[in-house]
């Protein structure tokens, strides 16, 4: 599944849109940014509820599909140009990290 | 092919903003120079984590990135104040970083432990007052 097909499915909000053609590899969950650097991989999505531009430097440097922000948690206005200039995907929902995940396994991710 | 610097970089503290700039330089360069895609991982990975150190730790500092057809050595210099005990910041999950930090998702006390896992070979020189130097090193 592509993250532009995930968008429609789960009604996500698009904050910044990077590739969205991107065919998603799997999932990883963390706020821990060290855990991430080390554990997400590529084409994944990363749900989280961090929302600082350093989020934008793991999301590229990692590779992810998206980042999924969770329970509606702010996202700064500094990330948000950060992840346009860097071509990285940021989506949102009130969803909580949980939830989001049961719906993924529903649609087959 | 003789060790070559391929990158250095000047790092601020409390320089958020720029957090990870090097280290996805060095991936971007790596990519170029045709290096396999897991120890090109493995060395960034590296090399974020000692950015990020500078960032929250240190006073300032620079990394430099060398290449030779064995290896990719990071070299990460800073100019104080040291690790006041290396065998306890080496303990995962020990960090001496502030909530704040804490709360943006670092300092979670993995930093050094993730550049000992994913390099194969560090060396970090250190002592309370001391500038801190590391060396960490993937071979290909």
């Amino acid at each position: 599944m592509t993250v532009k097909e995930l968008v429609e499915k789960l009604d996500l909000e698009v904050v910044a849109a990077g590739p969205m053609d991107v065919e998603i590899s799997g999932v990883y969950v963390g706020d821990l940014l060290s855990n991430v650097m080390a554990r997400a991989e590529e084409k994944n999505l990363w749900i989280t509820i961090q929302g600082h531009q350093n989020v934008v430097a793991v999301a590229s440097l990692t590779g992810v599909a998206a980042v999924i922000v969770v329970e509606d948690f702010a996202i700064e206005e500094d990330a948000i140009e950060r992840a346009r200039e860097k071509d990285v995907t940021i989506l949102r929902t009130p969803l909580t990290a949980y939830k989001l995940i049961c719906q993924l396994i529903e649609i087959g991710i | 092919m003789q060790e070559k610097l391929i990158l250095q970089n000047k790092i601020e503290r409390g320089d958020f903003a720029r957090g990870g700039e090097t280290s996805s330089k060095l991936k971007e360069l790596l990519r170029k120079l045709g290096v396999p895609s897991d120890k090109s991982r493995r060395i960034t990975i590296v090399t974020y984590e000692l950015e990020m150190n500078i960032i929250i730790h240190s006073h300032g500092g620079e990394i430099q990135a060398y290449i030779s057809s064995e290896k990719i050595k990071v070299v990460a210099a800073d100019s104080g104040p040291g690790i006041e005990d290396l065998e306890k910041a080496l303990q995962p999950g020990f960090s001496t970083a502030d909530d704040e930090v804490r709360d943006m998702g670092f300092g979670a006390g993995m930093g050094l432990n993730n550049i000992q896992h994913y390099s194969d070979d560090v060396e970090i020189e250190t002592g309370p007052g001391q500038p801190t130097r590391i060396t960490a090193t993937v071979y290909l």
